[in-house]
């Protein structure tokens, strides 16, 4: 996803902070106990984005959103939701916003459908008279149209989760704001919904996309942000983020002594010893200006010549986990 | 996409059709509506309560409870001699059960009686009790309120179907007493309690005024037990909170000593129907129950809306 960054008209837009989806400045929420769940928060995400939002459990993306949906009052700071501030022009805004917040929340005694022509009464704008296409389309969009007469308590966690979503694109959507849509999902059912995501973004919807899967961000999502601890800690393209840091390199040797003093050599940092398995962190690109970027096959031909015996040899993609585990230096642990 | 063409209501002028695609084009316009869809709303809220399983048990409890006392009456009398024990006479309240065997409709006053000090509003209880805390503790309350219901809307909605539910229980204690009694026990002119004898038809009329009366002595509990509701996420706990106030009510209402807070509890009044039933009516009691009524809707009403308009929806 990451190669449809360039020449985008997201791209252009996504310093104007008037045009993004979504916007906030300031935005801090403490909990009654004192608790600062988010803290000066300045998101900003681009329109026609798919913006991935990730932290560890506990850093305030829950409550981000919430504030975003009007759900929470936050206690400074503002928040626009497609140029608009919320909570004040919720009943304008909210009709053009999609939203699966924490999971699918269902009335286990009403059918699919019925759950759906529940929400669907729930928006004023929404038009009676097409209430039923509609629902109908929304369910026939996530996969359930099968399904739609079962009654909801009978649904499985995927299903559940795929009627959710359901009830986010019953109107055609300004924006989606996806919190964690591929939780419960089989492998099969989350490419669909990733599947899905990609061409509701080609539509032109913005996607905000919540996940733990950082995979799954990387697949999907144009921009990212990185929250730990309710602060904003990196906000960018997912391709800037994950530039941020370099991959590793791993090789694979019977003798690894001589590998590590020949990789140290050629200035590779953080050396690791496992068995045979020695890994490295490369040198950063322009750490050494006059340096030219370091080919990753001259490498493996001066372990050759140095006589070391390569048994595997490979960089490990610089992803956005090791960007993830970079800025936040904690991984997936919850936020003490 | 064949949701967007079906989305192209003639008279609406399409808030969005996401086929062409141009999300900045839409952003000036925010979506237009016809006022009267903001009603669906209210339907669907009142078809979803009467669709529960539960609701409809409560309801056949109720339906119920005139029929056991209709067969208890007749069984009681079928020797031919009267009802015993006399409790027409206590003056605490107006039980009407002797004058069942002679007339049947005196069974709809017996069973709203015997009914309103427990069962109705502790069926009231637990559909007020629910309706904002269990949605918000089955996840759904944070669905409605960002398709955007909107809070006093969603409150409005909640609070109309719980006076339409407080109606709807009074009319079927009082329909199926009517059949019940119509069935067991002959029918005919009234003899009010004020000794005038009615006809059938103005006993009729009498019995329907009698109805009203008993749902609208239910809407201050039930205005309680939705604001009870807007305080917590567990719709459990907002039911048993109302159910137990219910009782408390009744308690505090039965000491002596406490007399001075009695003209303000919501049940002090309740029995004060049975004035309906004679002639002249006494318009007095009726009049201060309605009145009462009035404050606690007026009161719990507003806190309920301070309270769920302002709440941090964290369920």
């Amino acid at each position: 996803m990451t190669t449809q960054n360039e020449g985008e008209p997201v791209e252009q837009r996504s310093t104007e902070g008037d045009d993004a989806a979504v916007e906030t400045r300031g935005l801090t929420k403490r909990y009654r106990g004192g608790q600062l769940a988010v803290d000066a928060l300045e998101l900003s995400v681009p329109r026609g984005s798919v913006f991935g939002f990730l932290g560890p459990n506990g850093s305030g993306k829950t409550t981000t959103i919430r504030m975003l949906m009007g759900l929470i009052e936050p206690t400074s700071g503002r928040a626009r939701l497609l140029g608009e501030p919320m909570p004040r022009a919720a009943r304008s805004v909210l009709p053009r916003v999609g939203a699966l917040i924490e999971g699918p929340a269902l009335y286990p005694f009403l059918t699919g459908r019925d759950n759906l022509l529940r929400y669907d009464a729930a928006d004023p704008t929404a038009d009676p008279r097409t209430r039923a296409p509609r629902v109908a389309a929304a369910l026939d969009r996530v996969g359930l149209a099968a399904a739609a007469g079962k009654k909801a308590r009978a649904y499985s966690l995927g299903m559940k989760q795929r009627l959710g979503l359901a009830a986010a694109l019953l109107q055609p959507r300004e924006l989606l704001v996806l919190d964690e849509p591929t939780n419960g999902l089989d492998p099969q059912g989350m490419r669909e919904i990733r599947a899905l995501v990609r061409e509701l973004a080609e539509e032109g919807t913005t996607v905000f996309l919540s996940s733990h899967l950082l995979d799954e961000i990387e697949q999907v999502c144009t921009h990212a942000a990185v929250m730990a601890q309710g602060r904003l800690i990196a906000q960018g393209t997912v391709a800037e983020l994950a530039a941020g840091s370099r991959g590793r390199l791993a090789v694979t040797t019977p003798d690894p002594v001589d590998a590590v003093r020949v990789l140290k050599e050629h200035g590779v940092t953080d050396l690791v010893v496992l068995d045979e398995r020695v890994s490295g962190e490369l040198p950063l690109p322009g750490a050494a200006v006059d340096d030219p970027p370091l080919e990753l096959a001259d490498l493996n031909a001066a372990l050759v010549r140095a006589g070391v015996r390569v048994r595997a040899f490979g960089a490990e993609r610089a992803s956005l986990e090791d960007a993830f585990v970079a800025l936040t230096g904690e991984g997936f642990d919850v936020a003490g | 996409m064949s949701r967007a063409e079906e989305t192209e209501a003639p008279d609406t002028g399409v808030p969005e059709t996401a086929d062409t695609g141009v999300p900045a084009e839409k952003a000036a316009r925010p979506p237009r509506a016809n006022p009267l869809w903001a009603l669906a709303l209210f339907r669907s809220e009142l078809t979803i309560t009467l669709r529960r399983w539960r609701t409809l048990a409560l309801l056949g409890v109720l339906a119920l409870i005139p029929i056991l006392i209709g067969i208890a009456v007749r069984i009681e009398t079928s020797d031919g001699g009267g009802f015993g024990g006399g409790r027409g006479g206590e003056g605490s309240g107006p039980a009407f059960f002797p004058q069942i065997t002679n007339n049947g409709i005196f069974l709809v006053f017996a069973s709203l009686a015997a009914t309103l000090p427990v069962f109705l509003p502790m069926v009231i209880g637990v559909i007020a009790g629910d309706a904002i805390a269990g949605e918000a503790g089955s996840g759904t309350l944070r669905y409605l309120l960002v398709a955007p219901a909107g809070r006093t809307r969603l409150l409005l909605a909640k609070f109309t179907t719980t006076m339409a539910f407080c109606l709807i229980a009074t009319l079927v204690v009082a329909l199926s007493s009517l059949v019940t009694g119509a069935l067991l026990f002959p029918l005919g002119d009234v003899t009010l309690i004020s000794g005038i004898t009615v006809s059938f038809e103005e006993a009729l009329l009498r019995a329907l005024g009698v109805a009203a009366l008993v749902a609208l002595s239910l809407v201050g509990i039930a205005t309680v037990g939705l604001f009870i509701s807007t305080l917590t996420n567990s719709g459990i706990a907002a039911m048993a909170t109302t159910v137990g106030l219910v009782i408390t009510a009744q308690i505090l209402d039965t000491i002596p000593q406490l007399h001075a807070i009695h003209p303000y509890l919501f049940p002090h009044f309740w029995l004060s129907f049975a004035d309906l039933l004679r002639e002249p009516v006494y318009w007095d009691e009726l009049v201060k129950n309605l009145g009462l009524q009035g404050l606690y809707v007026a009161v719990f009403g507003s806190a309920a809306w301070a309270r769920f308009t302002a709440k941090d929806i964290t369920a």
